[in-house]
């Protein structure tokens, strides 16, 4: 149990990577606040699975890139747990599309969401962990931010901004004792992944050493690592969970 | 206002770890009292905690003094 009496808070946490991660920070002993955009019903569930842990956990509705709200989630988090020791920027959204067919909207939805979603939410917690002179922050960055990828002009950008994000917030954030560092996953079992075509996944699959997808549990293993002490000389680093896809 | 100063003079005699005397109206947060950019954030969070306030960003970029902190306190209480 290395977060035991831990508070974090996990954004897009109903399901997928997301949800992963907040189960298994709750299965080493954090308190983990569940957020989610739409999908109230699963957030619910996953509140529940972790207060069957007997830890304590609630879901809270919010966009990640509105400053408003995610004000409000974070003031909600300090208020019901105390402080909060852990954020996983990890909401995220795909509208892909060829960069010639790529309409404006789909560009700045994801650059939204997957980009200023991190800022907003980077910021709103600094607050709370300069207090504490502590805190650990985890980006869900992606390999393709890393590699680019045909038909995620928008997706690719976001997440190269988020490695870029992670290096500068470590910077600037090192000398309070808080960390920020941002995990790759690359091709990972998830709904998101679900939706690619046999022959986008062969092609994928090819590309792979290990020669096989991760799974959520996979990830969720690094970013239990990375919230934990025993990650205590590392910050501003992006560990890529890829199967060795690219090195 | 002395009230308002000697508060304020606590608050950065403790956080910046600089010496009282040093701690004037007129001393400048980075050139005279050493402190770095992220010093100057901590410092005005600390000073929105004590007097039970929210100092919006563009008015905090523009207090550099220690004075400058203090008559804004003073002309927002």
């Amino acid at each position: 149990m290395i977060l035991q009496g831990k508070n974090a808070l996990v954004t897009g946490a109903s399901r997928g990577i997301g949800r992963a991660i907040a189960i298994e920070l709750a299965r080493q002993g954090a308190n983990v606040a569940v957020n989610y955009a739409g999908s109230e019903a699963r957030a619910e569930a996953v509140v529940q699975e972790i207060e069957q842990m007997g830890l304590k956990s609630f879901k809270v509705q919010a966009d990640v890139a509105n400053e408003s709200d995610v004000k409000e989630m974070v003031k909600a988090v300090t208020s019901k747990f105390g402080s909060l020791d852990i954020l996983v920027n990890n909401a995220g959204v795909t509208k892909d599309n060829l960069l010639m067919r790529m309409k404006e909207a789909e560009f700045d939805q994801v650059i939204n969401t997957n980009l200023k979603g991190v800022f907003v939410c980077t910021k709103a917690v600094t607050r709370q962990m300069m207090k504490q002179k502590s805190g650990k922050i985890i980006n869900v960055a992606s390999v393709v931010g890393v590699t680019g990828n045909p038909g995620q002009a928008n997706y690719a950008a976001a997440k190269a901004g988020v490695i870029g994000l992670t290096k500068t917030t470590a910077k600037e954030l090192a000398s309070r004792n808080i960390y920020v560092n941002a995990v790759a996953p690359g091709f990972i079992s998830t709904d998101m992944t679900d939706q690619l075509t046999e022959e986008q996944r062969a092609g994928m699959l090819a590309m792979i050493p290990l020669a096989k997808l991760g799974t959520p549990q996979e990830v969720a293993n690094v970013v239990r690592f990375l919230a934990s002490d025993d990650a205590s000389y590392i910050t501003g680093q992006t560990i890529h969970i890829d199967g060795g896809m690219v090195m | 206002m002395d009230e308002i100063f000697d508060r304020v003079k606590a608050l950065i005699v403790d956080h910046l770890d600089v010496e009282q005397e040093k701690v004037t109206m007129e001393a400048s947060f980075k050139d005279d009292l050493e402190a770095d950019s992220l010093d100057v954030v901590e410092l005005i969070m600390e000073l929105e905690d004590e007097f039970d306030m929210e100092i919006a960003d563009e008015e905090a970029e523009k207090l550099s003094t220690v004075g400058d902190a203090v008559d804004y306190i003073n002309s927002v209480q």
